[in-house]
């Protein structure tokens, strides 16, 4: 049976992580391969880099960070953040990233997705949504770009549908209301978007409690769920994320036994 | 004739097939990790040289095909002659007959069977994207050190129908059983992706490199 995906994020600033880790023991707590190595062995399902600066300068630093990871962490990743061509997809995904994420250049432009799908194929290709509610209504959500600071009028869960059948082979559904709050993540928002796509759906923002991060896989119907500030602040550990889903009836990777270093 | 390269490593082994498809850097990348030495190449001499080979590949399969060209006569004829070869995900796809993505392809044939697209269920997402269980008879040395019930990392939407007498299968359950892997005398290969499947999936790559060392110990 699949399981579903635990997948820490790890936001980059010019080729650095940044915010707080809490990881014992770890020389660098800047160093991207440093830190998902430690994610992977700890049972991380998957990794995402986001990259917060996304200027152009940053572009080649990106590029040596996916390079870094791929030499050194076996488990598949995904970058993201202010990717706005083909090209630019195509140089990280040959650096070694698994799948790159795109946000506002989907919007801007909805046929990189398929123009990336053909090339690159759809499982390399996630549509990543940040969505907020529409003020007023009940279960409606739009999709906002430029990292949530700009609404537009489009209807998250169609613009979900519309991914789909352009190309995009997973959504990353972010929720603007609960990103940063803790407070749980959109269960309305993520089981409207699983259900109006057959593609996986990884649900990110809110995460605070155990048993918010049960409720948007039971519930909200995610196939995968991200989060970030509890991991690199150790509130929680992948293995306690992953034993209190087993414990609840998920199917989940086991984490296997802690090991000293290396595969 | 393999031969150690003093630091546990094992040199002038594996020819990783190039052919312009994704996953070949993350493929070699895990060799190196490993130790174990490898050449990217799609030249005869090569893969005539090499102990083994390993034939990734993340792309349609009609282009897959397509890209490999001429390169598939001498992958063909290297695995005839007993050289073990190990598919990777679209690379084990090719294994097999033919495929019906995007068109009907024709594979290289070296184990009967098909490729045709994971059958649609309600509520079951497409492509199969994740860690799954595999489960493999008794004695499958590709999975040695492991224990059945393993998770693999597997992307895809097309799936293997194995219909080789010859041909011994693990499977995995994705709305129904899913050929995950396949052993056929010298012949290997995996749907899942080894080179993404941390500790489980290096356990792998290190025993198709024992295999092949025993193979050309034994010429």
């Amino acid at each position: 049976m699949l399981t579903r995906r635990i997948i820490p994020c790890l936001d980059v600033k010019d080729g650095r992580v940044v915010k707080g880790v809490n990881f014992l023991n770890l020389r660098d707590a800047g160093d991207p391969v440093e830190l998902g190595k430690r994610y992977s062995d700890e049972g991380a399902d998957e990794l995402v880099f986001l990259d917060i600066t996304a200027t152009i300068r940053s572009r080649r630093t990106i590029v040596d960070l996916v390079e870094g990871v791929a030499r050194n962490v076996f488990i598949p990743f995904t970058v993201g953040g202010g990717i706005r061509t083909a090209e630019e997809i195509d140089a990280v995904l040959r650096a070694g990233a698994d799948k790159c994420s795109v946000n506002t250049a989907a919007v801007t432009n909805p046929g990189i997705l398929t123009d990336c799908a053909r090339r690159f194929g759809s499982q390399c290709v996630v549509l990543a949504i940040d969505a907020r509610r529409r003020a007023g209504r009940t279960n409606e959500w739009i999709v906002t770009v430029k990292a949530g600071s700009e609404p537009t009028d489009i209807d998250a869960v169609e613009w979900a549908v519309r991914g789909e059948r352009l190309g995009a082979g997973e959504i990353l559904l972010t929720s603007m209301d609960a990103d940063g709050t803790k407070s749980g993540y959109d269960i309305e928002l993520t089981r409207a978007v699983a259900e109006a796509v057959s593609i996986p759906v990884i649900a990110s923002g809110g995460a605070g409690t155990l048993e918010s991060m049960a409720e948007v896989v039971e519930q909200g119907k995610a196939d995968a769920v991200l989060a970030a500030s509890v991991f690199h602040y150790g509130q929680y550990s992948i293995r306690q994320v992953k034993e209190f889903l087993s414990a609840r009836g998920i199917p989940i990777r086991p984490c296997g036994r802690p090991r000293g270093g290396g595969y | 004739m393999p031969a150690e390269d003093g630091n546990g490593g094992l040199t002038g082994m594996i020819v990783v097939i190039d052919y312009n498809v994704g996953n070949i850097k993350s493929v070699r990348n895990a060799l190196d990790w490993l130790g174990i030495e490898d050449a990217l190449s799609a030249e005869p001499a090569a893969i005539e040289r090499a102990d083994g080979i390993i034939l990734p590949g993340v792309a349609a399969f009609g282009y897959a095909m397509e890209q490999l060209g001429a390169t598939a006569e001498a992958v063909r004829r290297a695995v005839l002659a007993g050289k073990p070869l190990l598919g990777i995900c679209v690379g084990f796809q090719l294994l097999f007959d033919a495929s019906s993505e995007l068109g009907e392809h024709k594979g290289l044939g070296l184990v009967k069977g098909r490729v045709a697209a994971i059958p649609h269920r309600p509520g079951l997402a497409i492509p199969h994207m994740g860690w799954n269980a595999v489960c493999w008879p008794d004695g499958m040395d590709l999975f040695s050190g492991l224990e059945p019930g393993e998770h693999f990392y597997f992307a895809h939407s097309y799936c293997a129908d194995v219909a080789d007498p010859a041909a011994r299968t693990a499977l995995t359950d994705y709305g129904g059983a899913v050929t995950a892997a396949v052993c056929k005398g010298n012949i290997y290969g995996v749907q899942f992706h080894p080179e993404k499947s941390g500790e489980a999936g290096m356990q792998l790559l290190r025993n198709f490199a024992r295999l092949c060392m025993i193979e050309a110990d034994r010429c």
